[in-house]
């Protein structure tokens, strides 16, 4: 009865020239909120073409609830939001999420559709004059309308202004208590720290760590130590520090360290001005910045 | 969880296509590019050409009246032109702002939606000349046997058919920004050609030569025939064999056109 809700088995997916997936694994069981983290090109929207169907992998295998994922038995079980897709302008609200329905054997009532995405102001607008953010949530509103088993979200808050994402959350967050699979990529360390329970972390094509937000902090064991200087601080003045990563931003400076003391203790005699000190445990961001550029490196 | 696996795989086909076709009809109907210059334009040019000429003979001596010709010109180039128009702009449009990308990650089946497109098509067709019907029986006095107005109706609409895949082709083939110009650019001059506003003989001799092998030409003989207007010697069983061999012809075009947008960019 319970198969993954998606799976990848050895998959690589290459686009010409590009290897945007390399040999990557994973399973997704049901009930799961996953949060796909990575910088832009990194291959999460492959991915989760992958997981969708709308991409065939170049070796490999992928499963959605155990069938192909072209197979419509499979996909009338997820609700996806995509980046950049397009919907019909001439149709309303109402009238779009209508036909979305249709396309699903159990749905949800138009109203609470509508209701979930926030959009009962606009529901009889034609979809051409919503706003970026509303048209946003009415993709969130076409995915959910078919109370779908799964959801896939390519970069779902992208556009959405304050009180639509604070809504948008909770209702995904009421989604994962009701067993529903929640896949997700996002930019936004915070909403994966909020939402997801485990974090894929992608960089080159590659997963590079597989694991809840607090084990993937934790991989980092170090400290973020931020300061701002009265000068513009010179590159030179950090050379040969034991640094996992250094953030240089006009004044102000943000590294990561293992050993914050022996740093904070050779600025100090490099004479550099510090002003405004830090330091803290790293938090998700830079624990997943220290991660890829340590990819990158190897 | 009971719920989920009492439920059945997918969702019935048949709400699915009565959905999708009306949202497919409503979409052509809202904008005004499309739905007045189909359903429109036919009667306009009726109104422009036929009008003042619709009580004389086609030719001296001719039984039948240049209104009847004309009107059985029009009811072709209407709906035809739906077609192209109705599939090819609409379809590279939605190209254009990558609906395609949406629709395909959801359980719509593929020949649900084409279904959907083209009734929908059929509908604004239908629409246009049920309304240069009423124009030219009212405003220009044609009268035609009840027989003969069910007869041209039908014909133009079964005539309609190939280019449902023409215009399907070309909405595949055409970017968006392109697809009108590349529509008009085709369209226009071959119901020219056809012999569609002007009778065939008064037209360059190298068009006449041309137009035979033309498809609005050979569904111009199934409706001219309808209302006695036609204006060649051959058969009619070889018009519809024509029209026929075009429907397989532009469908299979269609298809390999599809076939390429398709595997560039869901491979």
């Amino acid at each position: 009865m319970s198969a993954p809700a998606a799976e990848l088995v050895n998959t690589s997916k290459r686009y010409g020239e590009v290897q945007a997936v390399r040999d990557v694994s994973f399973v997704i069981e049901p009930g799961e909120v996953v949060a796909m983290l990575g910088p832009n090109g990194a291959g999460k929207t492959t991915s989760i073409s992958l997981m969708l169907g709308t991409r065939k992998p170049t070796s490999g295998t992928v499963r959605l609830f155990g069938m192909d994922p072209k197979d419509l038995k499979a996909r009338s079980r997820i609700g996806v939001m995509l980046q950049e897709s397009g919907v019909p302008g001439m149709l309303r609200v109402a009238e779009i999420v209508e036909l979305f329905r249709s396309y699903y054997p159990a749905p949800l009532a138009t109203a609470e559709a509508i209701r979930m995405a926030g959009l009962e102001e606009k529901a009889k607008s034609l979809v051409k004059d919503l706003s970026g953010g509303q048209r946003q949530r009415l993709y969130f509103a076409l995915a959910v309308c078919g109370d779908p088993d799964a959801l896939f979200l390519d970069e779902p808050t992208v556009g959405m202004d304050v009180e639509g994402r604070r809504r948008f959350l909770e209702e995904i967050g009421a989604l994962a208590t009701k067993g529903r699979t929640v896949v997700l990529t996002t930019h936004y360390l915070e909403e994966a720290d909020q939402l997801a329970r485990r974090v894929i972390v992608i960089d080159h094509g590659r997963v590079i760590a597989d694991s809840t937000p607090a084990a993937i902090k934790a991989r980092v064991a170090g400290k973020r130590v931020t300061f701002s200087t009265g000068t513009r601080p010179d590159e030179s003045q950090f050379a040969g520090l034991p640094l996992n990563s250094k953030q240089i931003e006009d004044h102000r400076v943000r590294l990561l360290t293992n050993e914050p003391e022996q740093v904070l203790r050779e600025l100090f005699r490099r004479g550099v001005e510090i002003q405004n000190l830090e330091v803290a445990g790293a938090d998700l961001e830079e624990a997943f910045v220290a991660m890829t550029h340590q990819q990158t490196q190897t | 969880m009971s719920t989920v696996t009492a439920r059945s795989a997918t969702a019935p086909v048949l709400p699915m296509l009565a959905r999708q076709s009306y949202a497919e009809f409503v979409k052509l109907f809202r904008v005004p590019a499309f739905s007045v210059t189909s359903i429109v334009l036919p009667t306009m040019f009726y109104a422009f050409i036929g009008l003042g000429q619709a009580k004389e003979p086609l030719f001296p001596g001719s039984a039948v009246t240049f209104g009847e010709y004309f009107l059985a010109s029009m009811a072709l180039y209407g709906v035809a032109n739906v077609m192209v128009l109705g599939f090819g702009i609409s379809l590279a449009n939605e190209r254009g702002q990558k609906q395609d990308l949406l629709m395909k990650s959801t359980p719509l089946p593929a020949p649900v939606f084409f279904t959907a497109k083209a009734l929908s098509a059929l509908a604004i067709a239908l629409i246009s000349i049920v309304v240069l019907g009423l124009f030219a029986a009212v405003a220009a006095g044609v009268q035609l046997d009840a027989s003969q107005w069910l007869t041209l109706g039908a014909r133009a609409m079964l005539c309609s058919i190939p280019f449902i895949g023409l215009g399907f082709a070309l909405g595949y083939l055409a970017g968006p920004n392109s697809a009108p110009a590349v529509t008009n650019l085709i369209y226009l001059p071959t119901a020219f050609a056809s012999g569609l506003f002007f009778p065939l003989r008064l037209l360059p001799q190298f068009l006449q030569n041309l137009a035979p092998y033309l498809p609005l030409y050979r569904g111009a003989q199934l409706v001219w025939d309808s209302v006695g207007a036609r204006t060649e010697g051959g058969s009619i069983a070889s018009d519809w064999l024509y029209m026929g061999a075009y429907t397989v012809v532009f469908f299979l075009l269609a298809l390999w056109a599809y076939r390429r947008d398709q595997g560039k960019k869901f491979n």
